[in-house]
């Protein structure tokens, strides 16, 4: 399988703040990878600076998509080239139907037999998304939005899709449900990079994993691995290895890469 | 009762300039949420253009017509490209402020070439030919002309922004405009159409009031009128603005006749204030209220 993207050593600065220390990274065509850390880590800056949503970054570096170097492109270019990205925050158009919303992720396509196409097989992915059809989209539920904004980012036909956060602010079993379409999508072809703070439902649909601590990746390894290791469980899964007898924990692990 | 009706009459007819004005203001609050206080002076300039090429180099009616319609959509994409996208960190209040200032260079600059004096604008229709509408009840001509031009602007640009993919996608621009970049928007030209559309539309209404009354300050009303009229529509709703258009007109009017002359022009301002403080939406805004 081939790179689709490589992420070379890249660095941003909003203004005077360093946010991604030299970041690299390449995704394989049709796998789903994730990058996990927390909050203020530098996740979401780093799918913004592929995109071309920060003006005049990446600072240094070199982003290659499917070869071609996409620094400092216009994000409209960019995403014509084939990646698509769903926003942290969901980011519909509030006062546009949901049918228009979807109108919009296929802005720059032509052709409008396999733009209906499309939508039909988005309804079918999301029954309700029928259903709210005529409706305003800032009147659905959040996640609603977070399935109407999956889907927008689906109708531009993308090879890579970026998902940030697509699990904030929903209900575990919401959550469950956008996870098994994210399966799906990837299933029809589409590489993914998904970007969480949910570890666990991560790790479990990712092929490979990535773990970014201010600005840097500090690790990296198939979800396998990542699972196992000691310091993920601990510090990203929550699951507490060493208990007392007297049941309280007697030591503070550090982490290994500090 | 023939007083009454000729003070209708009298509303309807100015109501109808206000509303191209005002929706020339909506199209672009629209896909910016800037209020172009400009708009007057640009339609201004396109109606100074229109007639230096009729009184002063002589050409047809029709090749004028058709050069100051180009000329009014391109300076409206010279002021977006030139000037606005130019704004570093806009906000837009700076945006707001930008145009008045425009406003102020525009209108100096027609004062400077021209002069103050009022003007003569040649036109096809003159402004003293009218129809008998009812018994002793009558309407220019241009009157006519004038509101058929303002309902078939609203009708077109209605249809515009609800069924086609560009007018979608201006809408999407003002809502979004990172998101509408991530769906392939080049929200830099959806701008710049917008602006020029606009900037068509404002000529429109110049080119209209200039045969009845020409000088550097011919805008100055129906800009400040057709602001209260977008108000009124709650500045998102092209047929708010122009029923907003019609009821400026005509209340001012009963006003003027009525009550008191001296103090017509205050109407549209207490209209502007009025709105504002009791319902900022507009007569029929159905501003989305953000989920916090």
């Amino acid at each position: 399988m081939s790179e689709i993207l490589s992420v070379h050593n890249i660095e941003t600065y909003y203004d005077l703040i360093y946010a991604v220390r030299g970041v690299s990274f390449s995704l394989t065509e049709g796998e789903i990878t994730t990058i996990l850390g927390t909050n203020g880590a530098g996740k979401s800056t780093i799918l913004k600076t592929i995109m071309g949503l920060i003006d005049d970054q990446p600072e240094k570096g070199v982003i290659q998509f499917e070869g071609k170097k996409i620094n400092h492109k216009d994000t409209e270019k960019i995403v014509k080239m084939g990646i698509s990205y769903v926003p942290e925050g969901r980011q519909v158009f509030e006062e546009l139907t949901v049918m228009e919303n979807l109108q919009m992720g296929a802005y720059l396509r032509r052709d409008r037999g396999g733009i209906n196409k499309d939508i039909q097989r988005i309804y079918d992915y999301f029954p309700i998304l029928k259903e709210r059809e005529k409706q305003w989209a800032g009147t659905l539920s959040g996640g609603e939005q977070q399935m109407l904004a999956i889907s927008r980012a689906l109708m531009s036909k993308p090879k890579l899709l970026f998902l940030d956060e697509p699990s904030l602010g929903l209900s575990p079993l919401l959550v469950k449900e956008i996870f098994e379409i994210i399966k799906l999508i990837n299933q029809e072809g589409v590489t993914i990079l998904l970007v969480e703070q949910n570890a666990n439902m991560a790790l479990g649909i990712a092929k490979k994993g990535l773990i970014l601590e201010s600005g840097r990746f500090v690790l990296n390894g198939s979800s396998k691995e990542l699972l196992k290791n000691k310091d993920v469980q601990e510090f990203y899964l929550g699951i507490k290895t060493e208990v007392a007898t007297k049941g309280y924990q007697r030591w503070k692990r550090k982490k290994s890469w500090r | 009762m023939t007083d009454f009706l000729l003070v209708l009459a009298s509303g309807i007819t100015a109501g109808s300039s206000y509303a191209l004005m005002g929706l020339a203001m909506v199209i672009i609050y629209k896909t910016s949420g800037v209020v172009n206080f400009a708009q007057g002076e640009m339609g201004l300039i396109s109606a100074y253009i229109t007639f230096m090429m009729l009184d002063y180099y002589g050409f047809g009616y029709l090749a004028t017509f058709f050069w100051a319609f180009v000329f009014a959509l391109f300076l409206g994409a010279l002021m977006e490209f030139a000037i606005l996208r130019r704004a570093k960190d806009p906000s837009v209040l700076g945006l707001m402020i930008i145009t008045i200032g425009l406003e102020m260079i525009l209108l100096g600059l027609v004062s400077w070439k021209f002069g103050a004096d009022p003007k003569d604008m040649p036109f096809p229709i003159s402004p003293f030919e009218s129809i008998e509408l009812v018994e002793n009840i009558y309407i220019s001509v241009l009157e006519v002309l004038t509101i058929g031009v303002a309902t078939a602007v609203m009708l077109i640009l209605f249809l515009f922004f609800r069924f086609s993919k560009l007018g979608v996608a201006m809408k999407a621009v003002q809502q979004n405009p990172m998101a509408a970049k991530l769906m392939g928007i080049s929200t830099n030209r959806v701008l710049m159409i917008t602006w020029s559309i606009s900037s068509f539309v404002g000529a429109l209404a110049a080119l209209l009031i200039a045969p009845a009354n020409m000088g550097p300050f011919m805008m100055w009303d129906p800009l400040l009128k057709g602001f209260a009229a977008a108000v009124m529509g709650g500045m998102t709703s092209l047929g708010g603005a122009v029923v907003g258009a019609y009821i400026v007109g005509i209340i001012e009017n009963f006003f003027g006749t009525f009550i008191s002359i001296e103090f017509k022009s205050v109407v549209a301002f207490s209209i502007i204030v009025i709105m504002l403080c009791v319902k900022p939406s507009g007569l029929f805004g159905r501003h989305y209220v953000k989920k916090v």
